[in-house]
């Protein structure tokens, strides 16, 4: 008789299969049923249109620099802060706010303090540092802002959790074989960090990549952030194109898709296995 | 209180030199301070000439095998032997042929481009040990190296590390809780208890001559008598009850002393300890009787002759056995 345990994920695989299989076929499917034209006059339209296809590259500008700004800022804070204390605790708890604020909230900050007129425009004439006018939001700036504030510590508390899972009596025998603090960080943590640090990089790259609301409430969401999941939001609730909707999504989904599957596949070519140097 | 506490020690050259304790006696503190991972608070460590405590453990350069051995697990084995040679910027050609020097000693030869996680324990012992010792440090520091092997092969890693010591005469610092371990190996074995240095001494002298109960104690001297001083003799002492035995420090006649006397100097037959069989363990060769006397006092006995329980028996033993130490 065959394994009946296997039963048991049948809720899961059909709680899956109803959020996510259903959706992502019935959008594909949607996507080749344009309003006029042939099944692919959707997408045709998306690469000839200039409304929609630099779509791809003004997000790839925002998301890219975003990420490569948390990850690498926060593997050297999260690096330091790797052995249990105080400061760590301190910061973990303080970061996890913006998480919880969620991108709305933030951006109703950022207006308040990085605005024209906002407190740090007003500090800056105050200290007479800086008398020009300051333009943080409603431009590319405020959303590459927003997306650090909102990503980074999402970046740096899963890199944290890595860097604290490597056993550090590796770095002491490296110590005592005479690698100084740099060449421990060079030749064992880093290498040893990296298929995390790939994984955190594509999080972070998704994440960033689906950018909504700060591009339009601290961007300038008529041009330069002008992002792809506006694009999708104006066909399916400005236009009532629920077809080329899906297929904005879907190619959406296939740029980040693209970016991930790269990633990981250099993911492969690093050691990936135990962090620890032996027996426990 | 201190973690560690009056412990000097002279190290020579080429010496193997055992830190024996129960855990948590400050052997393994004492060699993360020589091997500069912790910091001391008072006193100093010397280097021949050179005071080394203030230096950071990389330019200490000692050698150190840890207990959970600590391989790189990214590194093949080569890269991993190599990794000191690599960090003293020794050229590629001159460090591959210190490597595979390093790997014969040990011999690992054949498992080079192998990672430390397709090798099995004993192994990766190896590929620390050889990490360690060809940099060829002054000094090499081992953290129980054998305590994660199983019983045989910590048998034959004994025998090797003894041997690769011999044969590159490098100064070693052992840290076990194995009596059995440090006086098989060691040249010479310090008694740490309590962070303090209990004794020091070769291995025939902490064995047949513990400095004091405790030491005794942990060296196997399983039974103990409770007695009053009869008389002395130079290094004899007579107790009251008519036990004879050796005076292992200044005893005053009257006063209460304990003696220790380990189970495989004690004997069934005869002798002037009289008691009942409690207990038999079988233990192949020998076995270890429990004999209670009538005062309720269980000594231990490690007997050739067979005892069955209930028995009435006497206990004996040579007199210079029995060590005796003020109470």
């Amino acid at each position: 008789m065959r394994d009946r345990t296997v039963l048991l994920a049948a809720p899961a695989a059909l709680l899956t299969a109803a959020l996510f299989i259903y959706p992502f076929a019935y959008g594909l499917l949607l996507s080749f049923e344009p309003q006029k034209g042939d099944w692919l006059a959707n997408y045709a339209q998306f690469f000839s249109s200039d409304r929609l296809w630099p779509t791809i590259g003004i997000t790839l500008k925002l998301a890219l620099p975003a990420t490569l700004i948390n990850v690498g800022l926060a593997l050297p804070i999260a690096y330091r802060m790797r052995f249990p204390s105080r400061s760590q605790k301190w910061l973990t708890t303080v970061l996890v706010v913006p998480i919880t604020l969620g991108t709305v909230l933030i951006a109703e900050g950022m207006l308040t303090y990085f605005g024209p007129r906002g407190w740090l425009a007003q500090l800056l004439q105050l200290l007479h540092l800086y008398g020009g006018p300051i333009r943080l939001t409603h431009n590319y700036w405020g959303v590459l802002i927003s997306l650090v504030i909102s990503g980074f510590p999402f970046a740096f508390l899963l890199i944290l959790s890595y860097v604290t899972g490597i056993d550090p009596v590796l770095a002491r025998a490296a110590a005592t074989l005479g690698a100084g603090a740099w060449s421990q960080f060079r030749h064992i943590y880093f290498p040893l960090l990296l298929p995390g640090l790939a994984m955190c990089f594509c999080l972070a790259f998704v994440q960033a990549f689906s950018v909504f609301p700060s591009a339009v409430l601290v961007g300038a969401p008529a041009g330069p952030t002008r992002v792809i999941s506006i694009a999708a939001y104006e066909a399916a609730f400005e236009l009532y194109d629920y077809s080329l909707a899906s297929a904005v999504a879907m190619i959406m989904g296939f740029v980040q898709l693209a970016i991930v599957a790269l990633v990981l596949g250099a993911r492969r070519l690093v050691y990936r296995g135990p962090v620890t140097g032996g027996k426990g | 209180m201190a973690a560690l506490d009056a412990l000097t020690v002279n190290i020579r050259r080429g010496e193997f030199v055992a830190l024996l304790g129960p855990s948590g006696c400050g052997k393994s503190t004492a060699l993360n301070c020589i091997a500069g991972l912790l910091a001391l608070s008072s006193g100093s460590i010397w280097l021949d000439e050179v005071r080394i405590d203030a230096l950071p453990p990389e330019k200490r350069g000692f050698g150190m095998v840890f207990q959970n051995y600590a391989l790189f697990p990214h590194m093949s084995v080569r890269k991993n032997v190599g990794f000191g040679l690599r960090m003293r910027g020794i050229s590629a050609a001159d460090s591959d042929r210190r490597v595979t020097q390093a790997l014969r000693m040990v011999q690992l030869t054949g498992h080079e481009e192998k990672l430390p996680g397709q090798l099995s324990g004993g192994q990766q012992q190896r590929v620390a040990i050889a990490r360690a010792i060809v940099v060829e440090p002054p000094l090499v520091l081992m953290d129980e190296p054998l305590s994660n092997l199983d019983a045989r092969l910590r048998l034959e890693m004994r025998a090797e590390i003894r041997r690769i010591h011999r044969s590159l005469g490098r100064a070693t610092i052992y840290v076990t809780h194995d009596q059995e371990e440090a006086l098989s190996m060691a040249d010479r074995i310090v008694v740490m208890r309590e962070g303090r240095v209990r004794q020091i001494g070769t291995p025939p002298e902490i064995y047949s001559e513990p400095a004091d109960l405790e030491v005794a104690r942990f060296m196997g001297y399983r039974n103990e008598l409770a007695a009053i001083v009869g008389h002395v003799a130079g290094s004899e002492v007579l107790l009251n009850g008519g036990l004879c035995g050796r005076a292992m420090a200044p005893l005053a006649v009257g006063a209460l002393a304990r003696a220790a006397i380990r189970p495989e100097d004690l004997s069934l037959g005869d002798g002037p300890l009289a008691g009942r069989v409690e207990n038999v363990e079988y233990g192949g060769r020998d076995s270890l009787v429990d004999v209670v006397l009538p005062d309720g006092t269980r000594l231990h006995v490690r007997a050739s002759s067979s005892a069955r329980l209930g028995d009435e028996v006497r206990v004996g033993f040579a007199p210079q056995r029995l060590l005796v130490y003020p109470a």
